[in-house]
């Protein structure tokens, strides 16, 4: 229940997980102290020399399980986007550039890359606010904070199927979100909120959000235990207050945690697709729409396959540039 | 250090409050669950006397059995490929330094970026080329390619801050590479290992795309793919409907309060990379 561990702020979580015997300790003692500061740098900056023979053929395994599911299925989409593959027959010509125009000709499309970009946004932007607010506040000396820890952290492991079901019945047209308007007297503020298309998508969110706070506070939390108490006392000896001591000192110091949380929330929001299907299905009509429902509608229900591909490479290159961006400041804050 | 003053008593009381909010929709999800059909069922107002023919009628009519059995053989097959896999890749990456090795160490993390979007449908027709499709093994595969970036980034980061002294002894004692993996290497990365079990046995459990792809029309159901199935056979009947889901999830609930120490550790540390 208690979590020694966890209450003197183990600056390393993660790594140092605690089935490590004994015998190891000092194993673990020497790879603690030498590798938090270089964390986030690109690793293979290591040793050069070692006698040691490590066998190549130890890849092959990885290496054709990675390339038969992951690298040639995927360059083979890349390069079937500016075909017209039909996915059905073996034959294809080369169209230049159509599947994409197609793609902000479509309503659909054009519905889904609007709403999964609203999503992403506004997903990461309240979840990673909750996230840090819960994080600041159990980072003390709270007494029930493992078990609060436990508690906002559990909706993370739910199948994200089981977070859009139940949120389908807290909003449904009569279910408890209404009932508890009428109760307090804004009965005018009920509605249909998974069945009207201007607070669907909104709804949606609000599932995904609540799924992941947690995860976004764990991260955050553990940026914060590795601050220094010592950093927070100078800044107030010097007289900033609890505003000024978290806006200056503990903002910057997190950075790491924060740029974390920002990539992990955005691809995942830019990739949503279980919650979407579990609440509306896309619906209604296509106002909830997502890259990746609409990728596997045009692909498996519809038949539009250079769409969907088309799709799928627009998503890559939108996660491809948060990447370098996340890459780019990472890598300014260590140098 | 903190000390526990009025302020941390009425922040701590804060917290609270906002846990009980938070937990709403898991005590509604619960609570639905026992309320005998036919009754209204409500978030939070307790119905009595509770009932459990939802249970019953859900586990006969969801297929729930099956599914549940699919889920787990192809949760474990998928964590104990990606482990035995990934944690042999690390070994050459980790230890050589050959510029082979760190070239293909960055080939790998180019995974993490790619969505699986991209090759969803070649992979597919080769899925189908292949006459896997409606079996659990395509579930696996792709799980395992899948989830390979990542394992291997864990591994091999922690591999190299190990130090090389216990394996060279090995070597010195005449085992040979493999030897040495088996016995020196591996138990050393237990720690990671159980960070890359932790993440992978989550994901897999409730990945959803895959398998609804790749078992439809077959007659196989994993656990997300059969309660998908089922919510749409009795939609807004809520009680069956939450007993079903509560079925699927029990299993990685009862684990995530057993074991939420590792768990959130793995969570927040295996990410920070």
């Amino acid at each position: 229940m208690t979590d020694q561990r966890q209450q003197r702020g183990d600056p390393d979580l993660g790594r140092t997980i605690a089935t490590v015997p004994r015998r190891r300790s000092e194993i673990e003692t020497v790879h603690r102290t030498d590798e938090s500061p270089t964390d986030g740098r690109a690793p293979g900056s290591q040793r050069r020399r070692s006698p040691l023979r490590a066998p190549w053929w130890f890849l092959v395994p990885a290496v054709a399980m990675y390339v038969f599911v992951v690298v040639w299925p995927s360059l083979r989409g890349g390069f079937y986007a500016f075909t017209d593959w039909n996915g059905l027959s073996g034959d294809w010509q080369l169209v230049g550039f159509e599947n994409f125009a197609e793609v902000f000709d479509d309503r659909r499309a054009l519905s889904a890359l609007k709403n999964t970009v609203l999503l992403a946004f506004v997903v990461t932007v309240v979840q990673n606010a909750l996230g840090l607010g819960l994080a600041v506040a159990l980072n003390g000396a709270l007494k029930s904070r493992s078990v609060l820890r436990v508690l906002f952290f559990a909706p993370v492991v739910l199948t994200p199927l089981v977070s859009g079901y139940i949120w389908s019945f807290l909003l449904a047209p009569t279910g408890p979100l209404n009932t508890l308007l009428s109760t307090v007297g804004l009965e005018s503020w009920r509605q249909d909120w998974l069945g009207n298309p201007s607070t669907a998508l909104w709804a949606v969110c609000a599932a995904i959000i609540w799924q992941f706070t947690g995860y976004s506070m764990v991260i955050f939390l553990a940026g914060l235990q590795a601050i220094p108490e010592e950093i927070n006392e100078a800044a107030a000896m010097d007289g900033a207050g609890p505003w000024r001591r978290f806006v200056s000192v503990t903002l910057p110091l997190i950075n790491g945690s924060i740029v974390i949380n920002v990539m992990l929330s955005l691809i995942g929001g830019l990739k949503q697709f279980d919650q979407v299907m579990a609440m509306t299905g896309g619906g209604p009509g296509i106002a909830t729409e997502t890259i990746s429902t609409t990728i596997y509608k045009g692909a498996f229900s519809s038949g539009e396959y250079p769409v969907s591909i088309a799709l799928a490479v627009v998503m890559t290159i939108l996660i491809a540039v948060i990447a370098s961006i996340q890459y780019r400041m990472t890598a300014r804050k260590v140098t | 250090m903190h000390r526990y003053t009025v302020r941390t008593g009425l922040r701590e009381a804060g917290v609270i409050l906002v846990a009980l909010v938070f937990l709403v929709p898991l005590l509604a999800l619960t609570n639905v669950a026992f309320t005998p059909q036919g009754r209204p069922a409500d978030a939070l107002t307790i119905s009595w006397p509770l009932s459990t023919d939802n249970f019953v009628q859900a586990w006969s009519q969801g297929a729930l059995g099956g599914a549940l059995v699919n889920s787990a053989v192809v949760a474990v097959l998928s964590v104990v490929g990606v482990v035995v896999i990934a944690a042999m890749a690390s070994y050459p990456l980790a230890r050589s330094t050959r510029r082979w090795s760190r070239g293909t160490f960055f080939f790998f993390l180019a995974g993490l970026l790619i969505p699986s979007q991209l090759g969803l449908l070649p992979l597919y027709v080769t899925m189908r080329d292949a006459g896997l499709l409606g079996t659990l093994w395509a579930v696996v595969l792709i799980n395992i390619g899948g989830q390979l970036p990542f394992s291997i980034f864990l591994y091999t980061t922690f591999l190299r801050e190990l130090p090389v002294e216990y394996e060279e002894a090995a070597v010195l004692d005449g085992c040979g590479p493999v030897r040495t993996f088996v016995s020196v290497v591996f138990p050393l990365l237990r720690a990671v290992t159980g960070t890359i079990v932790v993440l992978n046995s989550v994901s897999v459990w409730n990945e959803f795309f895959t398998p609804l792809l790749y078992l439809s029309g077959s007659g196989q159901t994993t656990a997300p793919v059969a309660i998908y199935n089922f919510v749409g056979q009795y939609v807004a009947q809520w009680p069956l409907v939450f007993a079903a889901l509560l079925i699927t999830i029990l299993p990685v609930l009862i684990l995530y309060f057993l074991l939420q120490k590792y768990i959130i550790r793995g969570f927040a540390g295996g990410l920070k990379g």
